[in-house]
């Protein structure tokens, strides 16, 4: 029998898109404006049902096409709402131009994102493409390995969001997570919104008493410095996520940080890894320590923005580290993952580096099974040992040649 | 930016650093005044004081808020001229004052 961790909480059996929309109620925001696209439909279907049946008081636009989704949050976000959306894949490619709109604007939006693969050829199944395509758009990315993670993110997201002046998407695997059925604790109504409080805007454009023009143009002027603004608060929400995950952590017991570190101490292989794919890890990694094998993890929670001192840190004394892609960068040197964990090894610790591999799999929701990721530990074993070299350039995994 | 922050960067003479401004480029009302949009104007109206009805169409269709006003004695607003600072010549108000023989011309703007 699964206890709670939380002395209020309840054990349920919810879906990822299910758990999402849960905490969408719970929160409550003044606005949902969303368009359906699979697999993240669920969320904003289920949440537009608790709105037509009066269970919240949000206004729910209902737009045609996830472009106005994020414009319509903007909108909202900007009179001084508290505004969410959710979408996945193209959706959030449709979204494009407004994210950077969101982001320039300095509006905490929230988007439940389920991972997706690009199009084409169509597809509607988990990989990481579609958010890592929208890395350096000024948004916070808080990724899920399970549908608790989505829950916990999702009522945490708000805070951080809505502290850092910054939009934060959290996401979860399409399908794996998004509609896998899973054991979540979930929170009471009151403590939850009680956890994410009332919103109070710095500046509101509904506030007619304190009249002020948002969105107006910069040139060569005043946009390098307002964009500098930007990347400087991304810099400083990394605290804010850890005060965030500490005060979630004294509420409801979950502890959260920018990554979860597996089995690290004493690790002389590791992987870094996004999303579901770190649960299988967690497996062969406990079947390789019962062989006295000395393999670990780092499952990246925040990638944006991506902590690279503390993982150049952890990942220090590790001798061999593969790192995970679920997502190509189709001839960049190597991955996004890879491109980040390498410049946070070679910046923050003098050039010394573990030997690295670059692994993308699983892209189109291709399987990744625990064999999969035991072949991965056992090149890292015999680099380690200097039996093997690293490959200089992407390897494939699971993908017939 | 507030209007004074408006004026100094305006001015171009010492711009203002990342730190001094409001996130978001978000910018107080009422501080374009301090932004003079009229330089670069290529045609420049031309208002006939003695011709003018004050029906004020020109003020209802300047872009840029350009056609002065004050009350008169009634406190009915009348037309009292042009605001070269901001007017910008696109020529609205030429074009929209009904009076037959023109209140407002355009002319070319002499440097
Ligand atoms: S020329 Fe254009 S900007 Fe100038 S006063 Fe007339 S309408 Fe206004
Ligand atoms: S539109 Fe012509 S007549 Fe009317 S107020 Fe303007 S200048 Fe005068």
């Amino acid at each position: 029998m699964i206890k709670p961790i939380y002395s209020k909480g309840k054990i349920v059996a919810k879906t990822g898109n299910e758990a999402m929309a849960e905490a969408m109620r719970q929160i409550e925001p003044d606005v949902v404006a969303a368009y359906p696209i699979t697999p993240a439909t669920e969320i904003v279907q289920i949440f537009s049902q608790f709105v037509s049946d009066g269970i919240v008081k949000s206004e729910y636009v209902a737009v045609e096409s996830e472009h106005s989704a994020m414009s319509a949050a903007i909108g909202a976000s900007a009179a001084g709402a508290r505004a969410m959306t959710g979408t996945a894949a193209q959706g959030l490619a449709l979204m494009w131009e407004m994210l950077y709109i969101a982001s320039g604007l300095r509006l905490p939006i929230v988007m439940a994102e389920v991972n997706r693969a690009l199009s084409a050829p169509i597809n509607i199944h988990g990989d990481q493409s579609d958010t890592m395509g929208a890395r350096d758009s000024g948004w916070i990315q808080i990724y899920s390995e399970n549908s608790q993670e989505a829950y916990d993110n999702m009522i945490q997201a708000v805070r951080i969001a809505e502290k850092c002046m910054l939009p934060a998407m959290v996401t979860t695997d399409g399908f794996i997570i998004s509609h896998c059925m899973e054991v979540v604790e979930t929170y009471p109504d009151k403590d939850v919104k009680k956890f994410v409080g009332q919103y109070k805007p710095q500046r509101a454009l509904l506030n007619t008493k304190k009249p002020y023009t948002l969105g107006s143009i910069e040139l060569q002027d005043y946009y390098f410095e307002h964009r500098w603004q930007l990347a400087e608060a991304m810099n400083k929400a990394q605290d804010v996520v850890l005060d965030v995950a500490k005060d979630f952590a004294k509420t409801f017991g979950r502890k959260y940080g920018m990554y979860e570190k597996y089995k690290m101490d004493g690790a002389e292989i590791a992987i870094v890894v996004i999303g579901s794919t770190a649960g299988t890890a967690k497996v062969v990694i406990d079947e390789l320590r019962k062989k006295g094998i000395k393999a670990g993890m780092i499952k990246i929670r925040v990638f944006r923005p991506f902590p690279a001192a503390m993982i150049a840190k952890d990942l220090a004394k590790v001798k061999a580290v593969a790192i995970m892609d679920r997502a190509d960068s189709c001839a960049g040197t190597f991955a996004p993952l890879y491109t980040d964990v390498a410049a946070a090894l070679f910046a923050h610790n003098e050039g010394k580096m573990p030997k690295m591999e670059n692994y993308v799999y699983g892209l189109g929701g291709r399987e990744i099974a625990p064999e999969h990721i035991t072949a991965v530990y056992d090149k890292l074993a015999k680099i380690a040992k200097g039996k093997a070299k690293p490959s200089n350039k992407v390897e494939y995994i699971n993908l017939r040649k | 930016m507030n209007r004074a922050q408006i004026k100094k960067a305006a001015s171009c003479q010492a711009p203002l650093r990342a730190s001094e401004i409001a996130p978001a480029g978000l910018v107080e009302a009422g501080t374009s005044v301090e932004f003079n949009t009229g330089d670069w104007r290529a045609n420049r109206p031309k208002w006939f004081k003695e011709k003018c009805i004050h029906c004020l169409l020109c003020w209802i269709a300047c872009p840029d808020s350009s056609i002065l006003l004050k009350a008169d004695k009634v406190k009915t607003s009348v037309m009292t001229g042009i605001d070269y600072g901001h007017c910008k010549g696109c020529g609205i108000c030429a074009k929209e004052c009904p009076v037959k023989d023109k209140a407002i011309i355009m002319e070319e703007e002499k440097k």
